[in-house]
């Protein structure tokens, strides 16, 4: 009985179009960043980052950028993982490049220009859509993982072709490379993620994600009404390509630590990622965190389950994993389009009226 | 037939005046298809214009062209007193020319208030990095604007449905939504394209009487398309009818009715 909507009275527009107009969920928004700041990094170790935190946090950011893209905007894209490696790409050189920077810079750099980037590959969506933008897409992720692995300018020349992330820090704090304290990299990725969920969120809410639905929903009356369909569908890929290419340039330099391209970003890469917001939910922020955390979870959980208590080998549980996830996306698509944000909302409109439906 | 530069004053005693709108030998070909044969007429300053005609006439054509959809490869399209160059929909939208359509088109996932919002973009010219950080003139313009899609919700009646999901509506209270995000645009011209469509009398009702406030209160110059005949000669102040892409008549609704012309086309004529 804490939670109650009546009685919260919104007084002004301004009030009425916030992120959280009831009282509530403000405050358990409040509760949870507080927790997710001031309490986790005293209680992280390196196994939490590496296998849980670490990844969540740098998915879910890939998350709301696909999100923005497909779920907000209608353009199927599957060169995700292609402009992760842009961002991954880009931060390494501009790490070696310019050493003394810091790295909160060079990612939010990589995010830039990965941007660029995506503007470049989102120019055919100006005449195709549906499934043969995806293929078009598609084409950008495997052109950009053959151009990082062809050309030897991008990875410096290095003998095996891979690129390690070189020791970097911001504020004197060690963030990337293998002594980073697990801690930094966790707050790291939190800052990012925390940033990059409020600009989505702010931008989804006002005039430009309402164009970018508006392309989503029907193209033609978009454009009746005023909707300028080259900037909004040039800008949903801008926005989706910054967070993309942020999520890629933490997911090599503070997470992987050493990548070699056609492993780390290849297409199975585009397919978890549209996976997550297939599972969590097209058209939602709440969406992304939830496919990203469920995606993240699942494998660690089965092997909790599979492998440390039922015994069962390694490699079973493995396989399983992905029947699972085949099972759940089929499940998903046709049950629930609108994923585990939607379940959520509907579970709530439920419990509202709970115990009397009528 | 009127004088094509002043004004006059209809029967119920309102000021209508010089043309917003003007298409001079409008033509527009498909291929070797003529949907609209050198067509031209006039719509002036505050009054309600109706475009009528059996199927497949061009009259949905013809406020395509109005609306942008169609370039005419002959003739002038005039608004405001200036030669329109060819130019995209979403720059005719912004030239003040709002519409709706026959089918509806909204945007299905988004709300009632959320449609009527994409209504004002037109309006809407804060940058993307203001809207990011929701700060500024991102966030004023937003709360301006809003206020401008309140009342036109409140003039429509349809506050009760504000943060309603659109798929979720009857058919009847769509087309009211569309309306609406039509008007939040606060149109010069505003075109309907078959308001009236699948309704009921009692819808038809209403929507009539929105249409005639809209123009009583804002003033708005209204172009619609409709076949419900009671409908067009209560509502409209002129009537242009078309027949095969040709226009046989124009004038007042009691001009329009005993045109020979037109009722040869609506009726059919003897063949001997």
């Amino acid at each position: 009985m804490l939670y109650r909507e009546a009685g919260d009275f919104n007084t002004s527009y301004p009030q009425d179009s916030q992120t959280f107009p009831i009282r509530f969920d403000r405050y358990r928004y409040y509760v949870v960043l507080a927790f997710a700041f001031l309490v986790v990094p005293f209680l992280i170790n390196d196994y939490w980052a590496n296998a849980i935190l670490l990844p969540f946090l740098i998915y879910a950011i890939a998350a709301i950028g696909l999100n923005i893209l497909t779920g907000y905007c209608g353009q199927v894209s599957l060169g995700t993982g292609g402009f992760m490696a842009v961002g991954a790409y880009a931060c390494y050189k501009l790490m070696t490049a310019m050493p003394e920077v810091s790295m909160f810079v060079h990612v939010i750099l990589a995010g830039g220009i990965t941007a660029l980037v995506g503007v470049l590959f989102g120019l055919p969506s100006l005449r195709i859509k549906g499934f043969y933008l995806a293929v078009a897409t598609l084409a950008a992720q495997f052109f950009l993982v053959w151009l990082f692995n062809r050309v030897p300018w991008f990875y410096n020349y290095s003998a095996s072709g891979q690129i390690n992330a070189p020791e970097r820090d911001t504020f004197g704090i060690l963030i990337t490379g293998p002594n980073a304290p697990a801690w930094a990299t966790y707050l790291f990725c939190l800052i990012f993620l925390a940033a990059s969920a409020l600009i989505a969120r702010n931008l989804t809410r006002g005039t430009m994600g309402r164009s970018w639905m508006a392309i989503r929903d029907m193209d033609i009356a978009a454009e009746i009404i005023g909707v300028n369909p080259l900037r909004a569908k040039l800008s949903a890929f801008a926005v989706s390509s910054f967070f993309v290419g942020i999520s890629g340039a933490l997911f090599f330099s503070v997470y992987l630590g050493a990548v070699e391209v056609g492993e780390a970003f290849g297409i199975n890469k585009s397919f978890l990622v549209l996976f997550m917001v297939i599972i969590g939910g097209l058209g939602s922020i709440f969406g992304s965190f939830a496919g990203a955390a469920f995606l993240v979870l699942l494998p660690v959980a089965l092997k909790v389950v599979g492998v440390d208590m039922m015994g069962w080998p390694t490699d079973i549980v493995a396989h399983f994993q992905l029947v699972i996830v085949g099972a759940l996306i089929v499940l998903f698509l046709i049950v629930e389009p609108h994923g585990l944000a939607q379940l959520w909302r509907l579970a709530k409109e439920k419990l509202r009226l709970w115990p009397f439906p009528h | 037939m009127l004088d094509a530069s002043e004004g006059y004053t209809t029967a119920d005693g309102r000021k209508i005046g010089g043309p917003v709108m003007e298409m001079k030998n409008i033509t527009l070909r498909f291929g070797g298809v003529k949907a609209i044969t050198d067509i031209s007429f006039d719509i002036r300053e505050g009054e309600i214009r109706a475009i009528i005609g059996p199927n497949g006439a061009g009259k949905s054509s013809m406020l395509n062209v109005i609306s942008g959809f169609y370039v005419p490869q002959e003739g002038e399209v005039w608004f405001r007193g200036a030669k329109r160059a060819p130019m995209k929909p979403y720059e005719v939208a912004r030239q003040g020319i709002a519409r709706t359509f026959q089918n509806i088109a909204l945007f299905e996932g988004m709300s009632v208030l959320d449609n009527v919002m994409t209504g004002r973009l037109t309006h809407m010219t804060s940058g993307i990095f203001a809207q990011a950080i929701w700060k500024g003139k991102a966030e004023a313009e937003e709360t301006a604007n809003r206020e401008i899609a309140e009342k036109v919700i409140d003039f429509l009646e349809i506050q009760h449905i504000r943060k309603t999901p659109v798929a979720r509506l009857p058919y009847g209270l769509k087309k009211r939504v569309e309306l609406a995000r039509a008007l939040a645009a606060e149109p010069k011209l505003l075109l309907l394209d078959e308001p009236m469509a699948g309704m009921n009398v009692e819808e038809k009702e209403d929507m009539s009487r929105f249409i005639l406030d809209v123009n009583d209160e804002f003033g708005t110059t209204i172009a619609l398309i409709e076949h419900d005949m009671g409908v067009v000669m209560d509502l409209s102040d002129r009537v242009v009818v078309m027949d095969y892409g040709k226009k046989i008549g124009d004038g007042t609704p009691d001009e329009v009715r005993t045109n020979q012309d037109v009722i040869d086309a609506y009726l059919g004529v003897a063949h001997d």
